[in-house]
């Protein structure tokens, strides 16, 4: 499923999700996964957090950074140079 | 129920602090890690600024060690903290602008405050004696204890059977037997012990994970407090370093040309904060200025720019020079070779 930065998924019904977007441009990493470690101190479970970044380890680095933390993801993709990563908080 | 203690490793990415923290883990030990950027870090950017080897898949090794280890690993932002260890080191530089020493000490120190702050029980480092010859000697693994203020829960795994016993092992939270004796530069006992692990896939030493031990590195940083006249740097500074030729033919000012297509767009990132310059004429790299240009120094580095184009060996090249106050172009002849005298160079 592909989601629109910023905009809620469909929750057909049910509350929708809050969505956290981390704006990473112009950051290496890994800053990217430094300024959503921080930014998931501050979020409840459920959370869904999209962290956009323009260095391409984005891909790599922030999944690998939800996998040690069992943060699940649930998206990658790439636009216009863009990297885009979607995640689950858990607690 | 019995406590289940809980160490915090420091990981780097090597295969020195992975052992170390797998020793812990081995023996029951709920094991945590903490990796720190420095901004000085070679870690990643390279990679993620240039061209080459875009096919070979880029990792954070000390993110990929966590998880072949099953730890968490948190990645701490140091970079403002960090400056007063590269600044004034209580104990020196090493070779080049490395204070290996008071860096060790830095991070111990972190580690210590995360660790109570965390209500973790110890601390564990993949040091090893005589490995390093600034800041892993056996008369450096006490100061180092000492001045991070971890003292004896400070733990060396891969050491510890040449170290005097530390509150981990004494309180038997830790088996003294199940640790190592490991010393000096030879590589193979920690080899060994990896296969022995079950671990065949680690990070290989390569001449170090800063590049404060650069020597090249080490020259522009030296350069950039000398004409600045302050010893002194942000984190933009520090990046743009690890980026292109700088070349400095006026000590008013430097270039940094872009040596590839990767480079040049990440100094694009910074078109709006420095002068730039782009050969029109003829294909060539992206460069910044770093300094203050007179018309005449314009007219230089339009040449200099000219002579890293494609256009080196025509009579004229036109260059686009862009700031905030407004763009021109200039049409200049390349320098010569022997033009560019190798003191340009840092």
């Amino acid at each position: 499923m592909r989601c629109s930065p910023q905009t809620p998924r469909d929750s057909g019904g049910v509350a929708a999700v809050k969505r956290k977007v981390i704006d990473a441009r112009g950051l290496l990493c890994p800053l990217p996964v430094i300024r959503l470690q921080e930014a998931t101190k501050r979020l409840a479970a459920g959370t869904e957090v999209e962290l956009i970044g323009t260095d391409p380890g984005v891909l790599y680095d922030v999944p690998a950074w939800c996998r040690v933390h069992g943060h699940p993801v649930l998206q990658t993709w790439q636009d216009n140079g863009q990297y885009h990563v979607l995640l689950a908080i858990r607690t | 129920m019995s406590h289940r203690y809980k160490a915090v490793a420091l990981i780097s990415g090597g295969l020195d602090s992975m052992l170390a923290a797998k020793i812990i883990q081995d023996q029951g030990i709920y094991v945590e890690g903490l990796n720190f950027f420095t901004g000085f870090c070679v870690e990643g950017h390279t990679h993620a600024i240039r061209q080459r080897n875009q096919k070979k898949p880029k990792r954070n090794n000390a993110l990929w060690v966590a998880e072949q280890l099953g730890i968490k690993l948190h990645i701490l932002d140091v970079i403002e903290e960090y400056k007063s260890v590269v600044l004034n080191p209580k104990y020196g530089y090493g070779a080049n602008l490395n204070p290996c020493l008071d860096c060790k000490i830095f991070m111990v120190g972190k580690a210590r405050q995360w660790m109570e702050e965390n209500d973790f029980d110890f601390i564990i480092t993949g040091e090893v004696i005589g490995q390093r010859p600034k800041s892993q000697r056996k008369d450096t693994m006490p100061l180092i204890a000492r001045d991070s203020g971890a003292n004896d829960l400070l733990l060396r795994p891969l050491s510890a059977k040449l170290l005097p016993p530390t509150k981990p092992e004494r309180e038997g939270w830790v088996d003294r037997n199940k640790l190592y004796g490991f010393c000096g530069r030879n590589r193979k006992p920690q080899m060994e012990l990896a296969k022995a692990f079950g671990l065949t896939d680690y990070a290989q030493p390569a001449g170090g994970c800063c590049f404060l031990t650069d020597e090249n590195y080490a020259r522009k940083l030296a350069d950039l407090w000398q004409t600045r006249g302050q010893r002194d740097y942000a984190l933009d500074d520090i990046m743009l370093l690890k980026v292109g030729r700088h070349i400095r033919p006026k000590p008013e000012f430097k270039l940094i040309v872009a040596r590839e297509e990767g480079e040049s767009r990440f100094l694009s990132g910074y078109k709006n904060r420095f002068v730039s310059l782009y050969p029109i004429s003829h294909p060539g790299p992206m460069t910044l200025v770093d300094g203050h240009l007179t018309d005449e120094g314009l007219i230089l580095a339009a040449r200099i720019v000219a002579r890293y184009s494609q256009g080196r060996d025509a009579d004229r090249v036109e260059i686009k020079a862009i700031s905030s106050e407004g763009e021109c172009c200039l049409c200049v002849a390349p320098l010569k070779p022997h033009e560019i005298p190798a003191e340009w160079l840092l």
